[in-house]
């Protein structure tokens, strides 16, 4: 029979986010604070899973018009167009810029959707206190977070064009409301990656010995 | 417990108490149990951090000084540098996409090298500056929404795109950013804030105390 893996929170000691330092706190006690370099420290995020379904299922709800309205405005004297990014994914690859096109899916499509499921995933998991697969979930949840800032792509290139393309009659380019919501899906999901504490994945193991 | 010689520490993703190892130079310690990066050694990473810090700062302001790109159609030029691009976002009625957008490149990544620079400079030199751990404390918090790299990406995309209907002309900060994007990965490899706590713990006697 092995052993249990010794936790600093089973042995009542708090390790400071910021320097790292180990320090004995008194649980009742609530917020105490790292003697090095005087940061709050909890054992555990505070309300992580309530704050992080929170910020998920707004980002959810931004994520359809997100997709749907229109991010980018282009007009001329003789055309107008309005591209949504899945509209503007196609027509890139229509005009045979095949590299960029699947560059620009994965980081405003695949990425996005694959950092709401995984985390909607990992919360449920450490919801039901799962025991299931600890490892490949505490990898799921470095992925998402290494992952997320590059949906911001889609917004760089707006900007950068509204900026330069800007010739009166004969092209001018202009953001769209799609902008505003995928801008703020990304920022959502980033705030509920930071606010996910993973050690919530390994508390369920640890105390049924497990490991 | 109360007899350990060697240091403990946590894993920051699975709690897991750990004894404090020393690294040969450049070794990473990772974690037995959920195998997450727990520490680093980075051979002199004060005085290497300070010059990467120091030649992002010079080519931070170059990138922002001269225009990244700019179009030509039937004789109408444009060029724009980045706090062109976002006044003009600010303009539009984009405000929000303007401030996100001024945050993450131009805001946040000048925060992040002025407070590097405070910090190692002095450390370099012997001594210590005051207020090191709000600092470090708001390095760690400011870092993961700097993201010149991934603005880097947009210009690429963003050339692509024009190339199809204007010529295009390079500008200087075109190639500050990418040197940019390339010392903020140099910064952030040798950077070891584990470093600054240690240097603290040594030189207590330095200015002030621990």
């Amino acid at each position: 029979m092995k052993q249990a893996e010794p936790t600093a929170a089973g042995l009542g000691l708090r390790s400071c986010h910021i320097c790292g330092l180990l320090s004995r706190s008194d649980e009742s006690a609530g917020a105490t604070h790292c003697p090095r370099c005087r940061t709050q420290i909890h054992s555990r995020k505070p309300n992580s899973v309530s704050h992080c379904w929170a910020l998920i299922i707004a980002a959810y709800i931004l994520y359809l018009p997100a997709n749907l309205l229109p991010i980018m405005e282009t007009g001329s004297l003789f055309t107008y167009r309005e591209d949504t990014i899945m509209s503007g994914v196609v027509h890139l690859w229509k005009t045979g810029f095949w590299g960029i096109s699947t560059i620009v899916f994965i980081a405003s499509i695949m990425v996005p959707l694959f950092k709401l499921i995984a985390l909607t995933l990992l919360l449920i998991s450490v919801q039901c206190r799962s025991t299931w697969w600890p490892m490949q979930r505490a990898k799921l949840y470095r992925l998402v977070e290494l992952v997320g800032r590059w949906s911001m792509l889609d917004i760089y290139v707006v900007t950068l064009l509204a900026g330069l393309v800007q010739l009166r009659s004969l092209a001018t380019v202009k953001a769209g409301a799609g902008a505003i919501a995928f801008g703020a899906v990304v920022v959502l999901t980033m705030f509920a990656a930071m606010k996910f504490d993973p050690r919530l994945i390994w508390d369920p193991l640890r105390k049924e010995n497990i490991l | 417990m109360a007899h350990q010689i060697e240091p403990l520490i946590a894993c920051r993703e699975c709690d897991l108490l750990l004894r404090e190892i020393p690294l040969f130079p450049n070794d990473v310690a990772s974690c037995r149990g959920c195998g997450a990066q727990l520490y680093r050694n980075t051979p002199n990473s004060l005085n290497r951090t300070l010059v990467f810090s120091l030649t992002a700062a010079i080519l931070f302001i170059i990138a922002n000084a001269y225009p990244i790109l700019g179009i030509e159609i039937q004789g109408t030029r444009n060029a724009t540098n980045l706090y062109g691009a976002v006044y003009s976002l600010w303009n539009h009625e984009m405000r929000i996409i303007a401030l996100l957008v001024f945050a993450t490149t131009i805001l946040i990544p000048a925060v992040e090298l002025t407070m590097m620079i405070y910090l190692l400079l002095p450390l370099c030199l012997r001594r210590k500056p005051p207020g090191i751990a709000l600092n470090l404390r708001i390095l760690q918090g400011i870092k993961p929404w700097g993201m010149i790299e991934v603005f880097m990406l947009g210009v690429l995309v963003s050339l692509v795109k024009l190339n199809d209907s204007f010529s295009i002309i390079p500008g200087v900060a075109l190639w500050a950013f990418g040197g940019l994007t390339f010392m903020f990965a140099t910064v952030a490899a040798s950077f070891n804030p584990r470093d600054v706590w240690a240097h603290l713990d040594r030189e207590p006697d330095g200015k002030g105390s621990t």
